[in-house]
């Protein structure tokens, strides 16, 4: 093994430990209570997971949360973007529509306006 | 992709209290709930706050769970992982503002602390080298030996000012420029891991919690001071230490970063691992040297040093795990980046063992000229159960102690050393006003004694001398002229001791009687242990208007000390045959029974 070599394992197992450095761009919220997973926050939390893996995105991190008393809205995600106090919150959504979100808000900032339920400040 | 990171705690305290069986109870479970692909579980070093355990943290949030049992698996999982609801009543609680603290970064005990050495204890899985590589393992050897030269190597730890961690503060830079000058080859660097002082678990920690450091600083030194071979001194109670070094060592081989042509290089080195019987003077460096050659371990006169004649009589190299540890910080961060850290004369941080009296137990990092008082008080929580702190004690069985209200001395070789104790390899015990300080040199002392090899008079001989006038002391049959017996026997040892061991065993003995001298003369004078701790100066006594005469003392003492009859009157103890064990005072539900100390007036 060269330099050059430790260097490409380095870039590569880096991406494995990112989640303990608590630097992240983006922060996806799922909710996760017990009426969000009733409603499909499992396959929309798996499809946000997976669409992140294909973009290979090193910035962002997915957690979830509990319920929020939007029952009637779940599956609900949060988009929290670094510096940005404002949070943009998705009611509604699907697996089709969580890879939209990464696609557009995430990736080149334009939030999807017809997902949206809330912009908390 | 993995959403979460579990960081379990696999330090050596943590695996006694079953976080192991936390940890596969997890896997279990993750497994379970169908989690596999999205939570990954990983062992790690030291986290530090030991009397926690088992301990674990969930990122990205930084959730701290304390206490984990196997049976709390199956609620994190389901509550935390999957529903992101963190178990409150599992993590960590401020016991002073009865809140639970949420994320591990705002627990007093970590966030006044400076974690250079120990940054990856408890932050990767020592067994995992690719972790080790992702957070910049090995790029400090890569880059020493593509960009710079041995003597560039050398001079770079010189300009930082590291000194040695085990203890005497040597400069770290001057001892491998010695070796670098010799001519004879081959050559040897060895790492100290005998570590021995009772309170003391630095090393372990470090050995356990980040082996690839080790094996990387001693690469570094090897090419800067041109050896070929190194040697890691571990004792045999450390047997998770010397697995992971056994796992690190195979690993580094296979990646080619120990072994033949490092890093396709033209330098080769290779590390050897001796495992030490656990004898406290192989700390010392020539007796570590004898007994890597397979002699016994007894220590030599020096000069000459190891720089000139160490290991199989070639030039060696010996430092501590911790000075180890710092190599490669140095060597990628630059020495002026290290001076930002700490004094002007001890630069960087050090790792203690915070134990005894106090709340936080554990492994701790700090910058140099921290005061003792933010080690015990901000990073340790204080003294528990509402008792007073009355002294510090530094150093183990080479080093003394302090009392408190010199508290506020900074943390550096010089200011310690003006107080008679020494900074030693980094254990600090902390002691409150139920300990009596005669006894605590007395054990220290004991302990040795017991450790001489026997090779020079002064330690063999002197240090069984100051053990019987101490026993006199403690037992209440010494004389005031013993006071000056116990100095003048303490400053001859101390001057003429043939190694370390001898030369520091007195330090105890002495700083206590410079500090604590009220006590020594309550004791030799009066017959009282003012602490109520030396049991030969204790009286128990019942008190006849509180005695119930309901009988449990009788019953609990084991040599029959007390007589009274149930229900009648008050019971009484037996001075000539009471042990002094303090049963009947545990048992009596009244408080009936008292302790007092000293010569009945």
């Amino acid at each position: 093994m060269k330099l050059e070599d430790l260097r490409k394992i380095r870039e590569r197992a880096a991406k494995e430990i990112a989640l303990r450095q608590g630097d992240a761009r983006v922060r996806l919220v799922v909710g996760m209570g017990t009426s969000g997973i009733a409603a499909g926050a499992r396959d929309v939390l798996a499809a946000l997971l997976d669409e992140i893996a294909k973009r290979d995105l090193s910035d962002v991190v997915v957690t979830q949360t509990g319920e929020r008393g939007l029952a009637s809205s779940e599956p609900v995600v949060e988009v929290h973007v670094k510096d940005d106090p404002a949070v943009v919150v998705y009611g509604d959504m699907t697996s089709e529509k969580a890879r939209r979100v990464i696609a557009d808000h995430v990736v080149q900032g334009n939030p999807v306006r017809e997902f949206v339920i809330e912009v908390r400040r | 992709m993995r959403r979460l990171n579990v960081l379990v705690c696999a330090g050596a305290a943590c695996v006694s209290s079953q976080s192991q069986e936390t940890r596969d109870a997890l896997r279990v479970e993750v497994e379970r709930q169908g989690l596999a692909e999205e939570v990954q579980i990983v062992e790690t070093g030291c986290m530090g706050p030991c009397e926690l355990g088992p301990v674990l943290v969930v990122y990205p949030d930084g959730a701290f769970y304390v206490r984990v049992k196997p049976a709390d698996a199956a609620e994190i999982v389901s509550e935390h992982f999957l529903k992101g609801r963190p178990v409150r009543r599992l993590l960590w609680e401020d016991p002073q503002a009865r809140r639970i603290v949420e994320q591990k970064k705002q627990i007093p005990f970590f966030e006044k602390q400076l974690k250079v050495v120990l940054s990856n204890c408890g932050a990767i899985d020592p067994e995992n080298l690719d972790e080790y590589i992702a957070v910049g393992g090995y790029e400090a050897l890569g880059r020493v030996l593509t960009e710079r030269s041995p003597a560039e190597a050398v001079a770079e730890i010189e300009a930082s000012g590291l000194r040695g961690r085990g203890g005497a503060g040597f400069p770290t830079g001057l001892k491998w420029r010695l070796v670098a000058q010799e001519k004879r080859t081959p050559k040897y660097v060895v790492c100290n891991g005998d570590e021995g002082d009772p309170g003391a678990f630095m090393d372990r920690s470090l050995l356990e919690g980040d082996p690839h450091a080790i094996l990387e600083g001693m690469a570094i030194a090897a090419y800067a001071v041109g050896a070929e071979k190194g040697y890691i001194y571990v004792r045999a109670e450390y047997p998770l230490a010397i697995s992971r070094l056994r796992v690190a060592i195979e690993q580094a081989r296979r990646a080619g970063l120990l072994g033949t042509r490092i890093l396709e290089t033209d330098f080769s080195f290779d590390v050897e691992l001796r495992i030490g019987a656990g004898a406290f003077v192989c700390g010392e460096e020539t007796a570590l040297i004898a007994s890597i050659e397979g002699r016994r371990g007894i220590p030599r006169t020096r000069p000459p040093y190891p720089a000139a004649r160490g290991v199989f009589d070639q030039p060696t190299l010996i430092n501590n795990v911790e000075t180890w540890g710092n190599i490669r910080h140095i060597a990628l961060r630059g020495a002026a980046w290290f001076r930002t850290m700490g004094t002007a004369t001890s630069p960087g941080t050090k790792v203690f063992a915070l134990s005894g009296k106090v709340r936080n137990t554990g492994l701790v990092e700090v910058p140099m000229g921290t005061t003792l008082r933010e080690l015990v008080f901000d990073i340790g929580g204080g003294i528990p159960d509402g008792k007073a702190c009355k002294a510090v004690q530094t150093g183990g069985p080479s080093g003394g102690c302090i009392p408190e209200h010199l508290l506020d001395t900074p943390i550096d070789y010089e200011s310690l050393k003006a107080l008679g104790t020494i900074m030693g390899s980094g254990g600090v015990i902390v002691m409150d006003e139920d300990n009596c300080m005669v006894n605590i040199a007395r054990y220290f002392l004991e302990f040795t004694c017991d450790e001489s090899c026997g090779t020079c008079v002064p330690c063999r001989a002197g240090t069984r001398q100051m053990l019987e006038i101490l026993d006199r002391i403690v037992e209440g049959r010494a004389e005031a002229a013993d006071v000056e017996r116990l100095r003048s026997l303490g400053e001859t040892i101390r001057r003429t001791s043939l190694c370390g061991l001898g030369q520091a065993a007195p330090n105890p003995v002495l700083s206590t009687m410079e500090h604590f001298a009220d006590e020594y003369r309550a004791h030799i004078e009066e017959g009282r242990c003012p602490a109520r701790v030396c049991r030969s100066l204790l009286r128990y006594e019942i008190d006849p208007s509180t005695c119930r005469a309901c009988d449990r003392c009788r019953q609990a003492c084991p040599v029959e000390a007390i007589t009274g009859q149930p229900g009648k009157g008050s019971y009484v103890v037996n001075a000539d045959a009471c042990i002094r064990c303090g049963r009947c005072r545990d048992v009596c539900p009244f408080g009936a029974v008292a302790v007092t100390s000293g010569r009945e007036a």
